[in-house]
């Protein structure tokens, strides 16, 4: 029954979807305004698709086994929640959520733009229309959630106990908010480019969609480090992984893409070089689902991959990607610029070169054993070690850049008062020493980090009196800019002062290392609803303070898929966390353990969602002056 | 120039996007064939009963050599056991089993109640002398000819197949 | 005032060189490596049974006084480059290692290209 209305609600949308194109293109060659028609479609494909959604969550709380989708991914005993973000957790749930993304946006860039062409919004939607028709067949014809199976089994496979945890159930959504609303922007980026729409109000009707794609983007890989943090057990938040990178290459785009937006919309330079971000920005989202769901990469994080899924999602890319390029081709008219060295536009320029050095660099490490495989059949590991290497260097120098960009005038600039900046870079090194003398010295390139973060952290913060007297909407700038050196600086000090401990310990046993003590006291072994787990007792003691701590890693049995999983235990405060993970070893009655200790582990996350506040608070401005 | 450009940015993206393509169909698990066509690694394992040590002069003097990795924990060991014992009827083939990180006892059990196919016999307590070979899981099995290249590399349990191939290469 | 910086650099780079000692740190060549039988763990994260053997063949080959990058060369030398997280810098891996290092530059050139031409 939820099979057949999912599937007449899937088929209403394909129908809504061409007589909006339909009705979108005759309203093209009518003049006067956009039909009262094409609103009401676009609202009622919305609300469609939306209840579609409901009908899939409806099929995961009954869980009604004779969808295949459910079968695979669910099960009776499973705790309500997860059965609801199950949903989403898997491929053709995760699709179906792409669709709502793609309509509401549709409707809501229709709404809200208003007071551009009509000629520009219409094309925009038929764009966006022609985006949502595709998924909906590639829903439809490959990946269809609504599929039957039969005979019904009685039972569902159940879902892969790492993907039962709170973080993992809001990721997907906040990450596909990020990428698909580029779709957006996408859009409007092609009906630009036909309508010829390229003065700087151009900017006005995208600028808050990229902020608005740009924040959940970051909270969604925010989310995805912390749940990464504690549930894989291996106490990093962020490992290069080609799913993690597949997040961080839009976002890469997006953030070079707002800046460059602040210097088309105020002086109407780069109107191309928007436009061409706008592109990529989707264009590496598609990207990054064709990898990951290809299964053409090997990764941390496992999607059912399907060779047939692969090609579907290939086609649609390079059908993309060609269109584009094509039409770029046509309406690319060379532009000449004759900025001054020492200007605002200088500056953000200076900072898209340095993110498309990042995209380059995390996208070539990405794809680069796909090439090796597929041409030398030699398989290559790109790992961490590589984009650190690569990366932290340059990452210095960005950091100056990035505290004196904003301080530079428009059109031409004079650095009034050079000598502060000395004095700044003074009690940056300054703090620096004092940190080497209290505490500990470590790599010449993680002293220069420190410093250059240091540098932006003081520097941003004193735009605060001026921004308080002047310019208030620069508060923004101003938290996105020093939470981000923040971030840069307490990821420094976390992975030089991290300690990592691994230990085979048996009962009962103690292990001293510097001033710590660590013994295991008991294990204990309990039954849960859906899994049994052998709970062990550690007893942490700081031996200088006399302090002791107890912490309870889990190794977890579960029933449905049968699987092992570890969990580590955590003791987090704010300046450090205590991060303790036991396994069994087979065959033997010791076990494993790692105990790491890791300062500010909770300020690296804090500093992210500073930087997301700075965001959001932009588009609180936006708004306001609208 | 501009003609230049654009012509050299579409070959990229097809390049790319064929390679994608070609990526598709290919096979992602990993396997250590690139150690096909070496030599067999210099090594100095204890053999079963500690009595003495095996080397690679001990393999030199067959035509063709197994080198089989196995214990009696390991599940899969006990599927491929018929095939090994049915190649240990082949002449031309000595097999060299490895024990690997096993207990004694154990080991003399699963080969009295299954049979023992190898002509030689050695142990591997903690696995350090497998890693020699590039062993990542058992039961893995190399096929080594006189002049103690590998020929043949085989992960997994040994199925018919492996067999008929083993029986094709040595014959 | 320059004096006072002079002994501040003085310090400061008397203290980096106090910290430079060459040991072989196992843990750090531990998550260098991958674990084969596991999803995209390191060795360093996984207590499978290779991960183990593995873990033990470094700590022979550091008593044995190979270095960090002698230590990789054997790993993939047994078991293929896809053992090793940082790619060998070879011919095969040479535009990985080199490309954005060139984008960078090319990017500067690009970036020069659009400031105004002195007269």
């Amino acid at each position: 029954m939820l099979s057949n209305l999912g599937n007449i609600l899937l088929f209403l949308n394909v129908i809504l979807s061409l007589s909006i194109i339909y009705t979108a293109n005759k309203n093209l060659k009518i003049s006067g305004g956009v039909y009262k028609n094409i609103f009401y479609l676009s609202l009622i494909q919305s609300t469609s698709i939306i209840v579609c959604f409901f009908v899939l969550i409806a099929a995961f709380i009954v869980s009604d086994f004779s969808l295949i989708t459910v079968y695979q991914n669910s099960h009776s005993l499973k705790p309500l929640f997860y059965k609801i973000a199950g949903t989403w957790g898997n491929h053709e749930g995760s699709l179906l959520l792409w669709v709502i993304i793609l309509s509401i946006f549709s409707f809501l860039f229709l709404v809200y733009n208003n007071n551009h062409p009509k000629k520009f919004r219409l094309l925009t939607l038929i764009i966006q229309n022609i985006l949502i028709l595709s998924f909906l067949f590639f829903i439809l014809f490959n990946s269809n959630p609504f599929s039957k199976i039969s005979p019904i089994p009685s039972e569902g496979l159940g879902l892969n106990p790492i993907l039962q945890d709170p973080a993992l159930a809001i990721h997907p959504p906040l990450l596909y908010v990020g990428f698909v609303g580029a779709s957006i922007y996408f859009s409007a980026a092609i009906a630009s480019l036909i309508s010829n729409y390229s003065d700087k109000s151009f900017s006005l009707s995208i600028k808050n969609w990229v902020l608005i794609s740009w924040c959940f983007q970051t909270l969604g890989i925010l989310v995805g480090s912390i749940w990464a943090y504690y549930e894989l057990g291996w106490g990093g938040f962020w490992f290069w992984d080609p799913v993690e990178n597949a997040s961080l290459l839009p976002w890469f785009a997006m953030t070079a893409l707002f800046h460059s937006l602040i210097v088309f919309e105020k002086r109407n330079l780069f109107y191309f070089w928007v436009i061409i971000l706008c592109l990529i920005t989707f264009t590496l989202s598609v990207t990054g689902t064709f990898l990951v769901r290809s299964g053409i990469l090997n990764s941390v994080h496992t999607f059912a991959s399907d060779p047939t899924r692969g090609i579907n999602i290939l086609i649609f890319l390079s059908l993309m990607i060609f269109g584009s390029i094509f039409l770029l081709f046509q309406k690319y008219k060379k532009e000449n610029y004759d900025l001054n060295r020492n200007s605002k536009e200088t500056f953000i320029l200076v900072n898209n070169w340095f993110m498309m050095f990042y995209l380059i660099t995390v996208l070539l490490g990405t794809i680069y054993p796909i090439f090796t495989d597929a041409l030398t059949d030699n398989k290559i590991s790109v790992g961490p070690p590589f984009y650190n290497a690569i990366i932290f260097p340059v990452v210095v120098v960005f950091l100056l850049f990035m505290a004196l960009g904003p301080k530079a005038k428009w059109i031409k600039n004079k650095f009034e008062n050079i000598r502060i900046y000395f004095f700044i870079l003074a009690g940056a090194i300054g703090l620096n020493l004092a940190i080497i003398f209290f505490f500990k010295s470590y790599s010449l390139l993680s002293n220069f980090i420190i410093i250059s973060a240091l540098f932006l952290i003081i520097s941003s913060l004193m735009d605060i009196a001026k921004a308080h007297k002047k310019n208030k909407s620069d508060f923004a700038r101003i938290i996105s800019h020093t939470s981000f050196g923040f971030l840069v600086l307490f990821i420094g000090l976390n992975d030089n002062f991290s300690l990592e401990k691994d230990y085979n310990i048996k009962l009962g046993e103690t292990k001293k290392f510097e001033n710590y003590s660590i013994q295991l006291q008991n294990l204990d072994l309990k039954k849960y609803k859906n899994y049994q787990a052998v709970i062990g007792k550690l007893e942490i003691k700081n031996i200088n303070s006399n302090q002791t701590n107890i912490l309870n890693p889990e190794i977890r049995i579960y029933n449905k898929p049968k699987t092992l999983t570890y969990e580590a235990a955590i003791k987090t405060s704010l300046i450090k966390d205590y991060y303790l993970t036991m396994s069994n070893i087979d065959r033997s009655d010791y076990y494993n353990i790692k105990f790491q200790k890791k300062p500010l582990m909770a300020w690296i996350w804090i500093s992210v969602i500073m930087i997301v506040v700075g965001g959001v608070l932009r588009l609180f401005s936006n708004a306001k002056n609208n | 120039m501009q003609k230049i450009i654009k012509i050299l940015i579409l070959f990229i993206f097809l390049f790319v996007i064929g390679i994608f393509y070609i990526s598709l169909t290919r096979d992602t698990n990993y396997n250590t064939s690139s150690l096909i066509n070496k030599e067999t690694p210099e090594f100095k394992i204890n053999s079963f009963d500690d009595k003495n040590y095996l080397t690679r002069d001990d393999i030199k003097k067959n035509n063709y050599t197994l080198i089989n990795f196995w214990a009696s924990w390991c599940a899969p060991c006990k599927i491929e056991h018929p095939i090994l014992m049915k190649l240990s009827q082949t002449k031309n083939l000595m097999i060299l089993g490895i024990n690997f990180k096993d207990k004694e006892l154990h080991a003399k059990t699963f080969l009295s109640e299954l049979g023992n196919p190898y002509d030689l016999l050695a142990k591997d307590k903690n696995g350090k002398h497998s890693v020699k070979f590039g062993i990542y899981g058992i039961p893995e099995s190399i096929l080594i000819n006189r002049e103690l290249m590998i020929i043949q590399k085989f992960v997994g349990p040994l199925s018919v197949d492996d067999y008929n191939n083993i029986i094709k290469i040595i014959e | 005032m320059k004096f006072n910086l002079l002994l501040l650099l003085f310090i400061f780079f008397s203290k980096f060189s106090f910290a430079v000692e060459k040991t072989v740190d196992p843990n750090l060549i531990h998550k260098n490596l991958r674990c084969l039988v596991c999803q995209g763990q390191s060795i360093s994260d996984s207590n499978s049974d290779f991960a183990q053997t593995i873990k033990l063949v470094v700590k022979d080959l550091i008593d044995e006084g190979k270095t960090e990058d002698e230590i990789y060369e054997f790993m993939s030398d047994k078991y293929g480059d896809w053992i090793v997280f940082k790619p060998q810098f070879n011919t095969q891996n040479s535009l990985l290692w080199i490309l954005p290092y060139i984008a960078l530059i090319f990017g500067g050139f690009f970036v020069f290209s659009f400031l105004k031409k002195r007269h």
